[in-house]
């Protein structure tokens, strides 16, 4: 066996059966992350394979969720439909979002993307009528089915995980094959990308449209996880805690979502236990340590290491 | 018959810079034409008009009978024209033979939702791309270096691979752009073979840049020659070699 499928299979085992030795608060935190990591998959599709930097991430997050909510809300719709919704209205809004940036270039594009996230709160806030507001919608953790024994957080994390898994199985098949060369192939050198025939508008677009999709999916699982919505969770610390997520898990790498995604998760919570009065001057400290020690995010240094241990002596 | 490539009266400016002044002529199927001519004569302006990166602002550009210049960049490689660049233009995070399986990306057709369900004719597909990619490198003594990602690799091999990469679409024509520029003696007599080869055993019609001139003289049937953007001869090698234009204009460039 390789060392990835072995990787694979130990991690499986331990999300098993994580629910089962933990309390329903930690385990919350760990649907948390496979939420963030969802969503970070998203961002490194755009930001580390195809080279378009997004500084607002959060708002597709937010449509994702407030998609979500105001169907469960509104139309009692069962939660599991959210799911695909928030995705599919992302995947267009996030298309249609990359059709005017393919004007814009890396800091130019970070900037557009930075505006659409300072705006969407207020947005959401605006159009009270739907949203409600600044109160926000509060909703209610699904229990359950077939009476099975488990709690309602359980239950949601045993859901976030199958969500998780077949968003990174379509992660990979994508990346892995010839439109995943593609998009590295516009990130490295984009006329020559061209000039092999690449559909450089198009795949650009198209990769916001599925990196947005990605996103807005985790958004509607997190809606449901956390059963409220309210503009102010998807504020601009958002969006930039997901670049952060995405940058120190390893970018362009399919395996630093789950990285990133426990680093933003927990991070910020041991800044707090170390400093109550400045936890982000620690988690700041934490950050610039990271990258100092490994510069190529986590995925990249543990990819050095298992070289380092392979490679025959000599 | 027809010319395979016709370039009619092509011009380009930029600003006040005329790169191209009326240039035109035709090129056969099977053939080696060089295009030669001093720095700044027009050459890569050229080449980056068929790639569809310039537009001429006067003339067109004729491929088996179509003009070029309705289609987007992407189109080119499709429709059978590679091409290599001056100043190498490979893909620098991935090995060798992923920058030449991206060359295969014009004449394969899978999309997006295929390749995330990883359906069986993307499979197969893909296992296409792959040995066509891997052909290619055995073809130009690169499978050594397949697996290697190519930032780390010698100027000459690049040079190689990016020609790999150009192969890879199965070019009608091929535009090599100074592709003996920066190798040894040793290495540009290896090219001359090579490119002896591509144009007998694929069939391959190329289109020569080069300043190389006991290459070009040696592998070309025809040559064409531009100076400030025009063209100022066309013939046999042997009569470019004597031409009193030609030769004024390479040794003013000298002075
Ligand atoms: N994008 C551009 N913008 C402005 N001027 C350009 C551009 N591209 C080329 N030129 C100018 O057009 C002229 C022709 O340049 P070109 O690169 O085609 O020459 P070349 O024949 O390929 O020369 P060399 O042998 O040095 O590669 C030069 O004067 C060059 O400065
Ligand atoms: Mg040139």
């Amino acid at each position: 066996m390789s060392a990835p499928t072995i990787a694979v299979l130990v991690a499986a085992v331990i999300a098993l059966v994580l629910p089962f030795m933990l309390s329903n608060f930690r385990l919350f935190q760990f649907t948390q992350v496979f939420i963030y990591a969802i969503a970070l998959l998203g961002l490194n599709m755009l930001t580390g394979f195809n080279g378009q930097i997004s500084l607002g991430h959060g708002a597709f997050f937010a449509v994702g969720a407030y998609t979500g909510a105001i169907m469960m809300d509104r139309w009692n719709v069962p939660y599991g439909w959210t799911i695909p919704v928030g995705g599919l209205l992302c995947l267009i809004v996030g298309f249609l979002f990359g059709i005017p940036a393919l004007r814009l270039e890396g800091l130019y594009l970070a900037l557009a993307t930075f505006a659409l996230a300072l705006a969407v709160p207020q947005i959401l806030k605006y159009f009270e009528h739907w949203t409600g507001g600044s109160q926000g919608i509060v909703l209610t953790k699904p229990a359950a089915p077939f009476g099975l024994p488990l709690s309602e957080d359980q239950w949601f994390y045993f859901v976030t995980l199958v969500v998780l898994f077949v968003m990174f199985v379509l992660a990979r098949n994508l990346l892995s094959g010839r439109i995943g060369r593609a998009l590295v192939a516009i990130r490295d050198n984009p006329l020559a990308a061209e000039a092999m025939g690449v559909n450089k508008a198009l795949y650009k677009s198209l990769t916001f449209g599925v990196s947005a999709a990605y996103t807005g999916v985790a958004g509607a699982l997190s809606a449901v996880a956390i059963a409220f919505v309210a503009p102010d969770s998807f504020n601009i610390l958002l969006s930039i805690s997901l670049l952060t997520g995405s940058v120190i898990g390893g970018l362009a790498s399919i395996s630093g979502a789950i990285y990133g995604a426990l680093f933003i998760q927990f991070v910020p919570n041991w800044a707090q236990d170390i400093s109550k009065a400045a936890p982000w001057a620690i988690f700041g400290l934490f950050l610039i340590v990271f990258m100092y020690v490994m510069p190529y995010g986590i995925a990249g240094a543990l990819r050095l290491v298992w070289n380092r241990l392979t490679r025959p002596q000599g | 018959m027809s010319a395979l490539l016709s370039v009619r009266d092509v011009t380009v400016r930029f600003g006040g810079i005329i790169a191209l002044d009326g240039v035109s002529f035709d090129m056969d199927e099977g053939l080696v034409v060089g295009l030669i001519g001093p720095n700044g004569a027009g050459k890569t302006t050229l080449f980056n008009c068929l790639s569809r990166l310039y537009t001429p602002n006067k003339g067109d550009i004729v491929f088996q009978g179509g003009s070029l210049l309705g289609r987007a960049p992407h189109e080119i490689s499709t429709l059978g024209i590679g091409r290599t660049f001056q100043n190498l233009a490979l893909f620098g995070t991935m090995t060798a033979l992923q920058n030449v399986m991206v060359g295969v990306h014009g004449r394969t057709r899978s999309d997006f939702l295929s390749n995330a369900l990883r359906l069986s004719w993307v499979r197969d597909e893909e296992e296409q791309i792959r040995s066509a990619a891997a052909e290619l490198l055995r073809f130009l003594d690169l499978e050594r270096v397949a697996h290697v990602p190519v930032a780390g690799l010698a100027f000459g091999t690049l040079k190689r691979v990016e020609l790999a990469r150009a192969l890879a679409s199965r070019p009608k024509l091929l535009l090599l752009d100074e592709p003996a520029g920066g190798l040894n003696h040793e290495e540009v007599g290896v090219l001359g073979t090579l490119l002896r080869s591509v144009k007998d055993q694929l069939g391959v019609t190329i289109l020569l840049v080069e300043h190389h001139m006991n290459l070009v003289m040696q592998v070309s049937d025809r040559v064409v020659v531009l100076d400030f953007g025009r063209k100022i001869a066309e013939g046999a090698p042997v009569e470019i070699q004597r031409n009193p234009e030609v030769i004024r204009a390479y040794l003013g460039d000298a002075q």
